[in-house]
């Protein structure tokens, strides 16, 4: 009865997962493909996908990789990318209590992806809530994996120029900024990045033009987030 | 960096990684998280977003011949599309192929 039950379950979550399947074997392949192609080898790619588990860092680290970037910019430009995973989080603290064993996995797995789909789906009751939000972690997390893995392999033997495909970070960045600005609807930050990070362009030296970037436009969105505090 | 010296720098940015999705269940059991957390979820993501976006311009000679063009025309080009479109993967490769050929 509960094998029968468990089951389900398994194809249940698998088929939820299909279309984050989709989206992550592509660009997982993109990640793999230029990692190799930076003149890393193959298993790097999954390697990262096991430990790291997570896109947009991913393919920061093969700019961090190639520029020699030091440790103070990866630390906290990794920090601040990822930082609204924490924002996830909260709203899942009641949600993921009573998940008993799988816990650590669930949080360690919290992608963007997965969000979206543990806080959309109809839980099941008791005991199976912890196996079905493992399964769909778990699934989600594989084609990562998969992905990469074939993206490192393709990008170790296939011997091709192809100068100019690092710009598909660029492009992800581009994207992700627009997504960003349907959902907070606000030029605000916008603008503050466009200042700090044009100054930074252009005054600053490279390797620590980003970090600088970033301290500046959090301090100036500080600011002005106590002008307005104040003011109320 | 080499292939050894990028181990390092990986088991790092995993720490961080997991820290960052860590970090709620550590600090808000159940409690109510302040105002300022809503202010720096809404605001900081889009920025670091296009910093980084900046940040991958970095190496472009902005003073000499083609002078960033081809990065200019092929972000303008995923912003149309995306806007378009709204498919993440195809106004990647959109705006990556247009870049390869404009090299």
């Amino acid at each position: 009865m509960d094998t029968m039950k468990s089951d389900q379950l398994f194809k249940k979550a698998f088929l939820s997962t299909v279309p984050v399947m989709f989206g992550y074997v592509p660009i997982g392949i993109a990640f793999g493909f230029l990692l190799s192609k930076s003149g890393y080898m193959w298993y790097f790619a999954p390697l990262m996908s096991i430990l790291i588990y997570s896109g947009a860092t991913q393919f920061l680290a093969i700019n961090f990789f190639i520029n020699f970037a030091p440790f103070p910019e990866i630390i906290v430009t990794t920090l601040l990318l990822n930082l609204r995973h924490s924002f996830f989080g909260l709203s899942l603290v009641k949600k993921f209590s009573g998940t008993s064993f799988v816990k650590p996995y669930l949080i360690f797995a919290l992608t963007d992806e997965t969000y979206a789909l543990l806080t959309s789906i109809d839980e099941p009751e008791g005991v199976l809530k912890k196996r079905y939000y493992f399964f769909i972690s778990f699934f989600n997390h594989l084609y990562w994996i998969m992905g990469t893995f074939i993206g490192g392999l393709l990008g170790y033997f296939i011997t091709i120029n192809l100068k100019g495909l690092d710009f598909a970070l660029t492009a992800l960045f581009v994207v992700l900024s627009i997504e960003q600005y349907k959902k907070v609807k606000t030029w605000k930050p916008f603008i503050i990045a466009f200042v700090a990070g044009l100054f930074s362009l252009f005054f600053i030296p490279s390797e620590y033009m980003l970090l600088t970037a970033i301290l500046a436009g959090t301090s100036i969105l500080l600011i002005l987030r106590g002008k307005h505090h104040n003011a109320e | 960096m080499q292939n050894d010296a990028i181990i390092l720098p990986i088991i790092v940015m995993a720490c961080i990684t997991f820290f960052t999705r860590l970090l709620p269940f550590l600090f808000f059991r159940g409690k109510k998280p302040p105002g300022i957390l809503d202010y720096l979820e809404n605001n900081i993501p889009p920025m670091i977003l296009l910093l980084l976006v900046i940040y991958c311009l970095k190496d472009v000679s902005w003073g000499q011949s083609p002078y960033g063009m081809p990065e200019l025309i092929s972000i303008a080009v995923v912003v149309a599309v995306h806007l378009w479109k709204s498919n993440a993967l195809m106004s990647i490769c959109a705006g990556t192929i247009l870049y390869m050929v404009l090299l």
